[in-house]
């Protein structure tokens, strides 16, 4: 197809630099922002965002559109959705459209980094100037062409029509023209009005990839075929900070199809993105390069972290808890109010390390030629992978391209390229050879970025009336940032936002710390990050006081969130707020009650369920969204937990792709329940004790949810996105607890469940 | 060594090792990729293809294993009645989230539909438990894999 919209890189550079985030003077809602002299939503993200059609779309001759996807595809539906805003501002007609994804180039498309549960929250409105942009000029162009004002012309499905007298142009005929206007100002843009939308909020639209998918066509990381090819895998060390002290490649080199044995230099902790080290085998078909790896022999120096311990550690973290720590929010007095209490309650709640452990397994092909590097890889975050690579190889960014695949999976892994820069690593060492490299799944058991591990320690006075007159929660948990910098030892901001610090309660005394906590392995972003332990044990612990207070557990929390209101977040000590405006985006307990009250009606709570059954209930606000859910199960005689039914009532606000919005709430329930149910990562000796999908166990279909109904609360487009990929999870455990609890009267406080109901 | 694989109705012929996984094989030699790694123990499934029409996990399958056999992949399921139906049905329902593990689910449910035209839940339990998805598509797995069965009875 001939790309008759096409843009310059130089006239696209100019473009930014005369109209992009300085002069977005048209829209209202940036403008308070700019007003704070602080950035929030996508302002505040590297490189912001970016409007221009001439960086989207491109329109070919025979009508055909072409949109341009900035964003990565891991299953969120986001290379349906994004451009599905773009060709209905633009009054595309979606059978013509065509996804293309884009390099990774920031500078260009804005930000990329797909994590946060942010594509459309930050996206939405760019997209839809973006269609209008070419909506517009499509239109100008037709109105110039038949001489008559612009006013008496109108795009309508993949034409546009002069309104007096219905002549007509296709999109096709009118591109080369188009092409060759000025990009109109943001501030004349005439944006649909949602009445008008086509495809945005209806939910109709199949998904791009899809034939590819059921037909083995669509292509991931790992399927990266290139002429020449080399095949590569890496012995890392066991430990974090492991070094390689010597090895002895001679049997490795006569497996047959081993090409060549290659060191890789390992960076110290904190090692951020970079690769653990090790030694890569490279080889001419990946099972070869498998069979040389285990013919190596290696001796390691395993470091500092030799000793961490998982068992040890709980208690270390157990200890740490129970006495005062680092205060990151406090109200009232909390000593006093335990002193006027009549009864006083407190409990631990334990969630181990887990692994994101992605489908497709980590992989990456990268080729060197000259000074210009190429890659093809599955990455959340293509322009960090592409700032990493040409450090790593001594080149300018501008000299990396990053293709960006499918990826099979992200839940946080591929935000963190080691795996990227690892291939680029061997593929110098190659001579620039083509190379992919691939991790095994024992590989991406044990070398994760592994969600954090804590011990959640509450304490609780209750009045005669059993109404909380104090709270206190410490909360001690390795942080990320212990992977960027020296060890920081505590929550940092974004971690402390996750639910630990906003927490709505109307409680006259409260107190939150985060006693510290040291990280002796890679620690990252997993779905949901810190929202998995601190909506665990607030809502679980909010549930035990119900049951303490003799009070239903739904009621009971209604009445802790207490009456609707807008609440300032950084009133409950979060300034961070998932980045965005707390004016824009204030904590609305209203939103919350009825996401409550939507999922506790919706399942029938208060009805009486045979023997052996129980309902929990749960609620929690992350990435600015309001999520509650009740979860049913049913205990057999031996003690065997089915889960027949979960509903889970979402204000995401407005809903673009409603279809999708729920696919990833359906999802969301089932990692939740094997969060809860099976997942865990265990150190001994610096080592990880798993190294499969036999002993790091995730959620199967037989364990899965039966029944799960997902309750979208109505919005209007008036009303700011919330975020969708990551808010279900959190209160997936707690619920599914709370309903054991009701079932059988056991209260669990440590994940995974796993066998403890059989005890 | 050479092999000579009858794969999706083609006589092919490949100069690896005799122990080497029919995965491997079929990904890194002869290029067909629709046929996904995810675990090579036999754990989670993606690998799916049929041997002779039963589903097999072919990266803990060596070729030694697989001489004289018809093997059929994702790439050719479509050709098939139940697979193709168990295709449409997947679309239907929107069942792919990210899709990597969408072969070896379609390759499972395609051999139990073959087996077992109008399967109850447990039987979905049984024929499906061994493919994982982490983006957690089950529930509409076990739907597509109805809906799947509902059309087939349809045509007979």
């Amino acid at each position: 197809m001939m790309e008759i919209v096409k843009i310059s890189r130089r006239a696209f550079l100019g473009t930014v630099a005369v109209s992009g985030l300085m002069l977005a003077v048209g829209v209202p809602r940036l403008r308070a922002a700019v007003d704070e002299g602080k950035k929030y939503g996508a302002d505040a993200m590297p490189n912001g965002w970016v409007d221009s059609p001439l960086v989207f779309v491109a329109i070919g001759e025979d009508g055909t559109v072409t949109i341009t996807c900035h964003r990565q595809e891991m299953g969120q539906g986001v290379r349906t959705s994004l451009p599905m805003v773009v060709a209905d501002e633009l009054e595309a007609d979606w059978q013509r459209v065509r996804v293309q994804q884009a390099t990774g180039d920031q500078a260009r498309f804005g930000n990329q980094d797909t994590d946060g549960s942010r594509s459309m929250r930050h996206f939405f409105e760019p997209m839809r100037r973006c269609g209008a942009s070419a909506r517009t000029m499509l239109e100008q162009a037709a109105a110039a062409r038949w001489g008559v004002p612009v006013a008496e012309v109108q795009a309508l499905n993949h034409e546009v029509v002069h309104v007096p007298t219905q002549r007509k142009f296709g999109y096709g005929e009118l591109a080369v023209v188009a092409s060759q206007l000025p990009v109109p100002a943001r501030e004349t843009l005439r944006l649909k009005k949602p009445a008008q939308f086509r495809y945005i909020g209806k939910g109709q639209v199949k998904l791009v990839d899809g034939p590819d998918i059921v037909a083995g066509r669509a292509k991931y990381g790992i399927d990266t075929v290139l002429d020449g090819m080399l095949f590569a895998v890496v012995a890392r060390p066991a430990v974090y900070g492991g070094k390689v002290v010597s090895y002895d490649a001679a049997a490795a080199l006569k497996v047959p199809g081993v090409v060549q044995v290659v060191e890789i230099p390992g960076t110290p902790p904190p090692s951020e993105f970079q690769p653990l080290g090790g030694v890569a085998v490279v080889a001419r078909n990946t099972w070869a390069a498998i069979k040389g790896r285990e013919a190596l022999k290696i001796t390691w120096d395993d470091g500092p972290n030799a000793t961490y311990d998982s068992m040890t550690y709980k208690a270390e973290l157990e200890k740490s808890t129970r006495s005062p720590g680092k205060v990151v929010h406090d109200r009232g007095n909390v000593e006093t109010g335990m002193a006027k209490a009549a009864r006083r309650l407190e409990a631990e709640y334990y969630i181990p390390h887990m692994a994101q452990a992605p489908m497709e397994p980590l992989a990456a092909t990268v080729r060197i030629v000259g000074d210009r590097c190429e890659v093809w890889t599955a990455t959340q975050a293509p322009q960090v992978t592409r700032d990493r690579v040409a450090k790593r190889l001594g080149v300018p960014s501008e000299h990396v391209t990053v293709n960006v695949t499918l990826l099979g999976g992200g839940f946080g892994r591929r935000s963190k390229p080691d795996y990227v820069v690892e291939a680029a690593l061997i593929s110098q060492a190659m001579k620039g050879a083509p190379v992919k490299l691939t991790w095994t799944r024992e590989d991406d058991v044990q070398h994760s970025y592994y969600h954090t591990v804590s011990v959640e320690h509450l304490e609780a006075g209750l009045d005669s009336e059993g109404k909380p007159l104090a709270w206190l929660h410490r909360s001690a948990a390795p942080a990320i940032a212990s992977i960027f910098v020296p060890d920081p030892k505590h929550e940092q901001p974004g971690e402390l936002g996750m639910g630990l610090v906003n927490v709505p309660f109307v409680i006259p005394n409260l107190r939150v710390e985060n006693p510290e906590a040291a990280a002796h392995t890679r620690i990252g972003w997993y779905r949901s990050v810190s929202n998995i332990p601190h909506a665990f044990a607030i809502q679980s612990f909010v549930a035990e006081l119900a049951a303490a207070a003799g009070r239903d557990p739904k009621d009971y929390l209604l009445e802790l969130i207490g009456p609707a209101r807008s609440i300032d977040p950084r009133t409950l000590g979060d300034n961070w707020n998932y980045t965005e405006s707390p004016q824009r985006y204030p904590f609305d307990t209203g939103r919350l009650r009825q996401v409550i009250e939507t999922a506790a009606r919706e399942a029938g709570w208060g009805s009486k369920l045979p023997f052996g059954q129980g309902l929990g209930i749960a609620a929690h606000y992350s990435f600015v969204t309001y999520v509650a859910t009740v979860v049913q199960v049913a205990m057999s005689e031996k003690g065997e937990l089915t889960i027949p039914r979960i509903d889970i009532a979402v204000d995401c606000g407005p809903q673009v792709n409603p279809e999708r919005i729920r696919s990833q709430f359906e999802g969301a329930c089932v990692m939740g329940v094997g969060n809860a149910l099976l997942s865990e990562i265990t150190f001994k000796e610096g080592r990880v004790q798993q190294t499969n999908f036999n002993d790091y166990q995730v959620a199967r279909i037989n364990v899965a949810p039966r029944d799960i109904r997902v309750h979208l609360i109505p919005s209007d487009f008036g009303v700011p996105l919330g975020g969708v990929g990551e808010p279900g999870v959190p209160p997936i455990a707690p619920a599914l607890c709370n309903a054991i609890f009701a079932a059988t009267g056991k209260r669990i406080r440590s994940l995974p469940i796993a066998d403890q109901l059989s005890s | 060594m050479s092999t000579t694989l009858n794969v999706n109705g083609k006589s092919l012929t490949v100069e690896v090792p005799e122990d080497t996984p029919l995965l491997w094989t079929l990904r890194d030699v002869l290029g067909m990729t629709g046929t996904k790694f995810g675990c090579g123990m036999a754990l989670c499934g993606a690998c799916t293809v049929h041997l002779d029409g039963a589903p097999t996990r072919s990266c803990i399958t060596p070729l030694s294993a697989v001489a004289g056999k018809k093997i059929t992949t994702i790439e050719a399921i479509g050709a098939d009645p139940v697979g193709n139906a168990v295709q449409v049905a997947w679309l239907g329902l929107g069942v792919p989230q990210c899709g990597y593990c969408q072969s070896g689910q379609i390759m499972s449910a395609t051999a139990l539909l073959r087996d077992n035209p109008k399967p109850s839940d447990a039987d979905i339990d049984a024929a499906m438990s061994g493919n994982i998805c982490r983006c957690g598509t089950y529930p509409r797995i076990r739907a597509a894999i109805k809906q799947a069965a509902s059309n087939q009875g349809d045509k007979k």
